[in-house]
């Protein structure tokens, strides 16, 4: 396996519990989601809340196992790891999330919250206190201020901590969460700069999701678009930048704010379509076709998959 | 459909074609705090015709918020003090009304549209009786009547002309929905202008679009001022005519839009703007803005932002740069403008 992540048709499905236990129909939080990460490369996922972003991290880290579908991490098979070994396992693989308010005990000394996952994986006591002043060199906090509370530090102080916690077991995949959505706009550099700092040093490879398309087309390698669940397209940065093919990633596109050229003076408030309930159905329709302004009866009648048009390049669509 | 002539009111449209709908003048807020005094507003001038639109750019903590939350009258006093400045709306000062008089102005010829519309809306009350409640209290509408003006409003955003979206509670609703209805719930008055407090940061990429079209079409349409607070410079862009960044209370440059973006002179708008990651930035490294913004305890002296400034020289240190104009609408306060330049 060359790729060091390799993602095969994974499906993650959702049941709820109706009355007296019955079992109402799954909801599709992922649906069969392939595609591959390259050692040392950022593979930026993009998509609208609710897509399944954050259900197919879950899935992939094996917090929630998926479904259905293969996870291969470096030549191994996670689902086939006992519950051991995937534990040790996963250290190789951290996650960074949005908040880091939320992501810091406030009850903790930054030290400590940094200790813990060192005495977790039996770092040995008498070197935890050098690799914690390590990590923080690492990511710009004076080790001098190892014995603070969270509340003593910014929002972008904060978030670099929560980069050093997440380094703390040697990772060599770190999946990224909207790292800087968070952050004032003049600190987003900053998190930005030392993420690809870290990432040239420490031979690190990022799955980078966010909602902001410019930071997604700046950061990322690739970029996976998600859709309700399924991949509509999947390239390499410039290839999806430069020649979107699925409509969807045109719409979305589209939406980047500041980009002149795309104010249309068209009278279109379009009544807002509700997206519950539908996202529960089984459809075996494309499931933009509603929407898309190439769609017709053919996209409602088969599901698009992936096809490869070349350089890497996939699109989900008939239309293209 | 709603004809545009409605008058909801004697003296709603007077007096706004020449003068400055909004005129904030040296407006200094201050919060008296355990900690000491958290300066958030330092002598902040704006104006604002009506059919245009302002945005107010700044980071968290810049003191966005409370202009905002001054020209409604939603501040507490205490802890929230007004030390000097004046607040000019349709030619009477806000500030030296009574709590009457400003409760006739809060909600009929101010509306409001904020960042979470799932925290501002009532979880309580369904949505219908949220838009008449304002109708009824302000135009003293027969309860019937507003609901039929408020179907109109919610057909108006976009939400159809249905009873359903009126019979819901917001829990019912998804986001956009809910800002939608509160959008509808802020201009049913017909507001000469409409304060947007990061309407769209909650909103999905394609959802913020449809959402700024809205505002924007409603503006002409209505002819309404807009004072668009907002921390995204690419929605600035996208939606505004004239744009003031501000920066600890301060603002430190103030231009039309196509000015600000083409040429923007103050070192921190463009350094902001240089550090917005973009796909032509890519592979070289974001040019950030070191160290962090100041909080309204501890302003630095001298100029504001000389501690993070790559240019700051002695003088910036000293003495607080005065606003200078530079023609064509165009201001900022800065020392070394046309002296020494930031190279991109």
């Amino acid at each position: 396996m060359d790729r060091f992540i390799e993602i095969k048709n994974l499906v993650k499905l959702f049941f709820g519990q109706g009355i007296l236990n019955r079992q109402k129909k799954a909801i599709r939080a992922v649906d069969h989601v392939s595609f591959g990460i390259e050692s040392n490369t950022v593979f930026g996922l993009v998509g609208e809340s609710g897509c399944g972003k954050t259900s197919l991290v879950r899935a992939l880290l094996y917090l929630d196992p998926p479904t259905s579908g293969e996870v291969w991490f470096d030549g191994t098979l996670l689902g086939r790891l006992s519950p051991q070994n995937l534990r040790s396992f996963r250290k190789r693989m951290q996650i960074v999330f949005q908040d880091p308010n939320s992501a810091l005990n406030p009850k903790m000394r930054i030290e400590n919250s940094l200790a813990e996952g060192l005495v977790n994986i039996k770092y040995p006591g008498q070197h935890i206190s050098r690799r914690i002043k390590q990590l923080l060199d690492l990511v710009g906090i004076a080790s001098t201020h190892r014995s603070r509370f969270p509340h003593e530090f910014s929002g972008g102080q904060k978030q670099r901590i929560v980069i050093a916690r997440a380094l703390c077991t040697e990772p060599d995949f770190l999946i990224l969460d909207e790292p800087v959505s968070n952050l004032d706009v003049s600190i987003q550099a900053q998190i930005i700069n030392l993420l690809m700092d870290l990432k040239a040093e420490l031979a690190l490879t990022y799955l980078f999701i966010s909602h902001d398309l410019n930071l997604v087309a700046y950061f990322s390698d690739f970029i996976g678009v998600m859709y309700r669940g399924r991949l509509m397209e999947l390239g390499s940065t410039e290839e999806v930048m430069k020649h979107p093919y699925h409509p969807y990633t045109l719409k979305l596109f589209s939406s980047i704010p500041g980009q002149q050229t795309t104010i249309v003076r068209e009278d279109d408030i379009q009544p807002e379509a509700s997206l519950d309930g539908k996202s529960a159905a089984f459809t075996e329709s494309c499931l933009f076709a509603d929407e898309c302004p190439l769609g017709d009866r053919s996209c409602r009648e088969a599901q698009p998959i992936l096809e490869d048009l070349g350089q890497r390049h996939q699109v989900a669509c008939f239309k293209v | 459909m709603l004809s545009e002539k409605t008058n909801y009111g004697p003296n709603l449209v007077t007096g706004t074609t020449n003068h400055h709908l909004l005129d904030i003048h040296n407006l200094d807020v201050s919060f008296q705090q355990r900690q000491g005094i958290a300066h958030a507003l330092r002598g902040i001038d704006l104006c604002l015709k009506s059919g245009e639109t302002h945005a107010l750019v700044g980071e968290s903590g810049s003191g966005k918020t409370v202009t905002s939350m001054s020209v409604m009258g939603l501040l507490a006093t205490p802890p929230c003090q007004v030390n000097s400045g004046e607040i000019i709306f349709q030619g009477r000062n806000l500030l030296t009304l009574s709590e009457n008089e400003r409760r006739q102005v809060r909600g009929k010829k101010i509306g409001m549209i904020f960042q979470e519309p799932g925290k501002f809306l009532n979880p309580a009350y369904k949505i219908g009786e949220q838009i008449t409640e304002t109708l009824i209290l302000h135009f003293e509408m027969t309860r019937k009547s507003a609901v039929e003006r408020a179907l109109e409003f919610l057909s108006l955003v976009g939400l159809g002309k249905n009873k359903r979206v009126l019979n819901s509670y917001p829990h019912e609703l998804s986001g956009g929905m809910k800002q939608r209805a509160m959008i509808a719930m802020s201009v049913a008055c017909h507001p000469a202008l409409l304060i947007a407090d990061e309407p769209t940061t909650a909103l999905d990429v394609t959802l913020q679009l449809q959402i700024l079209k809205l505002i924007r079409n409603l503006k002409e349409k209505f002819s309404m001022g807009i004072l668009f607070i907002s921390h995204d410079l690419g929605v600035v862009k996208e939606i505004a005519d004239k744009t003031s960044v501000i920066y600890a209370g301060k603002i430190v440059e103030s231009a039309s839009q196509q000015q600000l973006f083409g040429n923007p002179m103050h070192p921190y708008t463009k350094l902001l703007l240089l550090s917005i990651p973009d796909a032509a930035k890519r592979g070289s490294r974001l040019r950030a803005i070191p160290g962090t913004v100041p909080d309204a305890e501890h302003i630095p002296g001298g100029c504001s932002f000389h501690p993070r400034c790559p240019l700051a020289e002695e003088e910036c240190r000293q003495e607080i740069p005065p606003t200078i104009g530079y023609g064509d609408g165009h201001s900022a306060a800065c020392f070394l403008i046309g002296k020494r330049w930031i190279d991109s």
